[in-house]
């Protein structure tokens, strides 16, 4: 489509070419069929993750404002009159992006502060380009009646239930309500399923509790699972809450003496599919729960 | 220095000599983030992980509060409760005074890093060890971080908590198994000036 105001430098970050690579490729995939096209940012660097803000807050901002710094130069020597935009799937990639834009918007001499970091890479950033969610740029740039045109396979009947997490809607409300968001709705309708009602698509999921406080993370991660039985499927749109929720459910199980197994897929992985685009181009073999039809029926190998 | 005006010890320790009884007021920067709380408890009932911590993020900011008592400072980074602070920004959305929660948290797992890093040792590896990776690379490479983790916990066990979702990543050809290398060191200028910077101000 040609009539696009808006212009996609992509931002994979780092856990999509590591453990969320099918996040990468159904991405990817989904923005073909769509006729999106995404831009790599030339020579992107990790965005310091969580990491950097409980380090030092001036890294912490530094990493991603390199990001938004090398997207801009990129963009002015493109000469495009298009407002650029990067796309992150990934939430916690998203918010530090975001934060680093927001931040230094407000503030002028934290700006200066971050530039003269910046300027050892002979990069500045100057606020032209911004930090946009996959989920914002699909619901609300493509939006779900034109997802919808592109459905070919309609998953009838499919009870599906959205998942949220946190850093996609707090602290920055950009393009949903923060506690009770819905921007997925439309978008898993257009794909031909339902949607299942729960209350905990936006309730934190751990984040890296599982790493660093293992009873506190699987205890969240069970609530969460236990909300969603009745569901078919659980769908997320952070590689850190996917991962919460997909690799613990033998686990979260044992916990809760309940079979808390679903299958948990990433959003484009879903839409693709109602799209008609090919498994192998959704990387669904790459998931730890994706049943063939969705459907857990009994408890797989323990972990 | 807005918050030395207002807290005459804080400042008079900066001219005087530095002794045991007459401490920097370390939470002084924090205190002044959260000091319009009611002490309503909004926070408390908002957080996920409310249920794990020891004392309440309301009793935390209580703690702030009073935390100019270097004996308050001390049982307050004795506590889990900000650590398992998972920055959801429930308490930052709902707080009714409209602060900032879940920054002040941050802050103060900065300051525990700084003035208390025995306590913090766990969070502070795997938070080092994840930028250390990101230094040598510019990226993070997944399986070295998690090796420099286990290696700058020199717990051999740690490991095997982990090693049934290893093989499982491995298996799917998601992560490879790989020791630390050097890499090529991209974001070295980056580390050290915001470093210097931080020092500086
Ligand atoms: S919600 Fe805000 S005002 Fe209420 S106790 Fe917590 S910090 Fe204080
Ligand atoms: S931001 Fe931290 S303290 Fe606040 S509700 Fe979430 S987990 Fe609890």
């Amino acid at each position: 489509m040609k009539n696009f105001t808006h212009r996609y430098f992509y931002y994979p970050g780092c856990s999509l070419e590591g453990t969320a690579k099918e996040y990468d490729i159904s991405t990817r995939s989904l923005m073909a069929a769509l006729e999106i096209e995404l831009t790599d940012i030339p020579d992107w660097n990790c965005c310091g993750a969580s990491a950097a803000a409980a380090q030092g807050e001036l890294l912490s901002l530094a990493l991603p404002a390199l990001n938004l710094a090398k997207a801009e130069a990129a963009a002015q020597a493109s000469k495009s009159t298009a407002a650029w935009d990067i796309l992150s799937p990934c939430s916690a990639c998203y918010l530090n992006l975001k934060r680093a834009e927001a931040e230094t918007a407000r503030n002028p001499a934290l700006r200066a502060r971050v530039n003269a970091v910046l300027a050892e890479k002979d990069l500045q950033y100057k606020g032209g380009v911004q930090s946009r969610h996959l989920l914002d740029v699909l619901a609300k740039d493509i939006g779900a009646s034109r997802v919808g045109h592109a459905v070919t396979n309609p998953l009838s009947g499919l009870q599906v239930a959205p998942y949220y997490g946190c850093q996609c809607l707090r602290p920055y409300a950009v393009f949903d309500d923060p506690e009770i968001p819905g921007t997925m709705n439309p978008l898993i309708r257009a794909a031909g399923a339902h949607v299942f009602p729960w209350n905990l698509s936006a309730r934190c999921c751990g984040a890296a509790h599982m790493n660093t406080h293992p009873e506190v993370g699987i205890s969240l991660v069970t609530d969460i699972l236990k909300a969603a039985k009745g569901a078919d499927l659980l769908v997320t749109v952070c590689p850190m809450c996917q991962i919460n929720l997909e690799a613990y459910q033998n686990r979260a199980s044992r916990l809760a003496e309940e079979d808390l197994h679903i299958s948990v897929l990433y959003l484009p992985q879903l839409l693709g599919l109602a799209a008609g685009i090919a498994e192998e181009k959704l990387g669904l073999a790459l998931n730890l729960a994706a049943e063939k039809d969705f459907r857990f029926e009994t408890i797989n190998e323990p972990i | 220095m807005k918050t030395a005006q207002k807290n005459p010890p804080a400042h008079s320790v900066h001219s005087v000599h530095k002794t045991p009884t007459n401490p920097p007021d370390i939470l002084a920067p924090v205190r002044e983030m959260i000091q319009a709380c009611i002490q309503c408890g909004t926070c408390t009932g908002s957080c996920p992980n409310a249920f794990a911590m020891d004392i309440s993020p309301r009793g935390m900011w209580r703690m702030v509060i009073m935390g100019e008592d270097e004996s308050i400072t001390e049982e307050l980074f004795n506590t889990k409760t900000f650590s398992l602070c998972s920055s959801c920004y429930t308490c930052t959305l709902r707080c009714p005074r409209g602060l900032p929660l879940t920054d002040a948290i941050q802050a103060l797992k900065r300051i525990q890093t700084r003035h208390y890093p025995e306590k913090a040792k766990k969070n502070i590896h795997f938070y080092a060890s994840f930028l250390e990776s990101v230094r040598r690379h510019g990226r993070v490479r997944e399986t070295e971080f998690m090796t420099l983790f286990f290696l700058s916990m020199k717990n051999p066990f740690l490991p095997f908590s982990f090693a049934p979702l290893a093989i499982r990543l491995m298996a799917k050809g998601k992560v490879k198994p790989g020791f630390p290398s050097a890499g090529n060191g991209a974001l070295d200028p980056i580390f050290q000036k915001a470093r210097e910077l931080e020092a500086s101000s």
